[in-house]
């Protein structure tokens, strides 16, 4: 299986009477609250963590794209991309941004992510998530009515972008363009891997299923939450025909190791608590926009998980209380222990919900250099042995980056070739 | 294809008093079905709704009709109304309503339009200025002042949006709430559906440019507003008036919030019957 370190960048001072008094983590969370020389420390830290990732040997490392967000300090993943790909060599780089219908023209991110693609050698996963409500509707201003139209459109036309061997006219419904003609190309033929980032909806599951890509279920609420959209998935795949490679499914889970669970418990209880109590207080206002969830997921009755996130953190600003560190790990949002413990935990995880590429936030919160530090070499070097073989007698990962060959990939300044 | 059986159907109506003669028929806006209702007899008179459209005939509808033939079209995407997907902007819109106006023979007619349905009104009145012989418009959308800006009624919690809309929000539950037998989901989605198509024309809730067009307007028109509207502010009301190019009052309906039609459906219909523009 294929093992990745995701970051999503949280803002690490958020008051202790966050949730208390102000509104909001998201869309209109206060700005005073940013300090940009924290925010100059953070995000040069949080880069450094990406790097270490690399070197420590994880298959991939993530970064995704969130506006107005204080635990997601990335309007522009591919900046951040765009650093990474010159400080690694050999990791996937795995943009799980960009938010296609929010870029006029979205021949921009094309253009963007084959630049990346280039400098990178052919690292690159081209991550196309819709983009939640507060990001897309709220921070971004665009109309949820039409949000998805033009998202369907705008994968259309990059995915032709990068593929067309002439300019060509694109006279769409929301994009209109005489000459697309994306320069530079990218390495990766026909296109670099894409995987969508998405909510329990089986209109994504479905479209997944026809474009063959990657379906990446990124939920903050762990295993025990993720199963039921998990199997929803693969009974659609069933269906659909497809087989049941576990390298269609992506997931995430916040992980904590240490020597033992003891200590695991002691070491992430705060920045668990800081993550769940306050990085997750969302104003409930922002999470349903109407036309965002579509009437035929309405009548499934599926709720998205941006709004159950809302209304949980809504149930706990209304009562002051948030989840404790024990409900925490007995939901399991987190998995702490051990690395046998966690490597255990995280084997039954992969194969129950038949998942390929494991993508672990193993910062989050406020986590800071040290801590994301250890947990991230003990994982690397006494978990990530554990699990890396899994799955890898069956089947093959058909969505994986095809580089150049490694001799034959550039060499940047400073790097050891 | 007949239109989808919905919930809150017009028989619904029954325990708002006397519907005596309530009609019901189709008419098809870019070949979409689009429900109008007409009761009453006499000169007609038009009524575009706002947010949530017309779910059930309402004491206000009831009102005008004691005198007058009252139509009401559900515009697309409204309770009875379909195609708000096909309209991808306001040329579309505005072509939309002036063909539901036309398909309900209200061309030339006197016509009231409320919210979301008055932008709408206003919008074709200044592109064809034949629709309408006298407008009536409570407190619609369409312009913006960012010193006193119109409330954004989706970014409001649920169990708030009533009284944001309404002095009297258990009315706006009233006629949000499934008809008896009626398939609660199925209400549910037709409620959202009718926030999404208003949301569609005017989301983020900013200038659309109406503000440029309101010259156009010449006919007589009666701006009416609830003094206690929360939504679009009742200062709003001198800002179309400074704009409009005719004839046009201004008249405040006291203690109403922006569902005027709710809070004051007698003060709202006498408003609209008693007294023309010309005379004010």
């Amino acid at each position: 299986m294929k093992l990745l370190w995701f970051h999503l960048m949280p803002y690490t001072e958020l008051p202790e009477d966050f949730v208390e008094r102000h509104g909001s983590v998201w869309v209109d969370i206060d700005p005073a609250l940013f300090d940009a020389r924290i925010g100059h420390e953070l995000y040069n830290e949080f880069l450094d963590e990406l790097e270490e990732a690399a070197e420590l040997g994880f298959d991939g490392i993530c970064v995704n794209e969130h506006h107005q967000n204080g635990y997601g300090l990335m309007p522009s993943p591919n900046l951040m991309a765009a650093a990474l790909a010159r400080r690694t060599r050999d990791a996937a780089l795995v943009v799980m941004g960009n938010s296609i219908a929010l870029y006029d023209p979205p021949t921009r991110v094309a253009e963007e992510l084959a630049m990346l693609d280039c400098l990178s050698g052919g690292r690159l996963v081209a991550g196309f998530p819709v983009g939640t409500p507060m990001d897309t509707c709220y921070a971004y201003g665009q109309n949820p009515s039409t949000l998805r139209a033009r998202y369907h459109e705008a994968h259309d036309l990059i995915v032709k972008a990068w593929q067309a061997d002439a300019p060509f006219v694109w006279n769409g419904r929301w994009n209109q363009q005489r000459y697309v003609n994306v320069w530079p190309r990218p390495i990766q033929k026909p296109h670099p891997p894409i995987w969508i980032p998405g909510g329990g909806s089986v209109e994504t599951w479905q479209w997944c299923a026809r474009q063959d890509y990657v379906y990446a279920y990124l939920s903050y609420f762990g295993y025990q939450a993720g199963r039921a959209v998990m199997q929803g998935f693969w009974e659609e795949m069933e269906r659909l025909g497809k087989d049941k490679n576990p390298y269609r499914a992506g997931f995430l889970q916040f992980v904590g190791v240490a020597e033992s669970r003891a200590e695991a418990i002691d070491l992430y209880r705060e920045p668990a608590e800081y993550f769940y109590g306050r990085c997750l207080c969302v104003d409930p206002r922002y999470a349903a926009p109407p036309g965002y969830t579509t009437e035929a997921t309405l009548r499934a009755k599926v709720v998205s998980q941006v709004a159950q996130a809302a209304q949980r953190a809504d149930q706990q600003r209304r009562a002051f209380a948030a989840p404790s560190f024990e409900e925490i790990l007995s939901k399991g949002y987190v998995i702490v222990g051990s690395p046998d413990e966690v490597a255990e935990q995280l084997r039954t995880v992969a194969t129950e919900l038949n998942i390929g590429q494991l993508m672990l936030l193993l910062q989050f919160g406020n986590m800071r250099r040290d801590l994301t530090g250890y947990n991230t070499e003990l994982f690397a070097k006494r978990v990530l042995p554990q699990l890396r073989d899994l799955f890898d007698d069956a089947w093959e990962n058909l969505w994986w980056p095809r580089p150049l060959a490694r001799e034959t990939r550039a060499t940047p300044r400073g790097m050891a070739p | 294809m007949a239109a989808p059986a919905r919930p809150g159907n017009a028989r619904d109506a029954a325990g708002h008093g006397a519907v005596k003669d309530l009609r019901e028929r189709t008419v098809r806006v870019n070949g979409e079905p689009c429900r109008v209702w007409e009761a009453g007899q006499g000169e007609p008179i038009g009524f575009l709704a706002g947010l949530f459209g017309v779910t059930r005939w309402t004491p206000f509808l009831e009102r005008l009709a004691r005198t007058r033939r009252v139509v009401v079209p559900s515009l697309p995407g409204f309770p009875g109304g379909h195609g708000h997907e096909q309209l991808d902007d306001l040329p579309d819109w505005v072509a939309a309503t002036l063909d539901l106006l036309e398909a309900a023979e209200l061309r030339g007619a006197e016509l009231v339009a409320a919210s979301v349905g008055g932008t709408l009104a206003a919008e074709a009145a200044a592109f064809s200025p034949g629709i309408a012989r006298r407008l009536v418009l409570v407190a619609p959308f369409g312009l913006f002042d960012e010193a006193e800006p119109v409330a954004d009624v989706w970014a409001q919690r649920p169990d708030e949006l009533p009284a944001l809309l309404a002095a009297h929000p258990e009315r706006v539950l009233e006629q949000l709430a499934p008809a008896p037998g009626a398939d609660p989901v199925e209400c549910h989605i037709e409620n959202v559906r009718a926030m999404e198509a208003a949301a569609r024309l005017l989301w983020p809730t900013c200038d659309r440019g109406l503000r440029k067009r309101l010259h156009r307007i010449r006919i007589p028109t009666l701006l009416l507003w609830g003094s206690a509207d929360r939504v679009v502010p009742p200062s709003y009301p001198k800002r179309f008036a400074e704009r409009l190019g005719g004839p046009c009052a201004v008249r405040l309906i006291e203690g109403a919030g922006h569902r005027v039609d709710l809070d004051a459906p007698d003060a709202l219909a006498d408003a609209i019957l008693g007294v023309g523009a010309e005379d004010s």
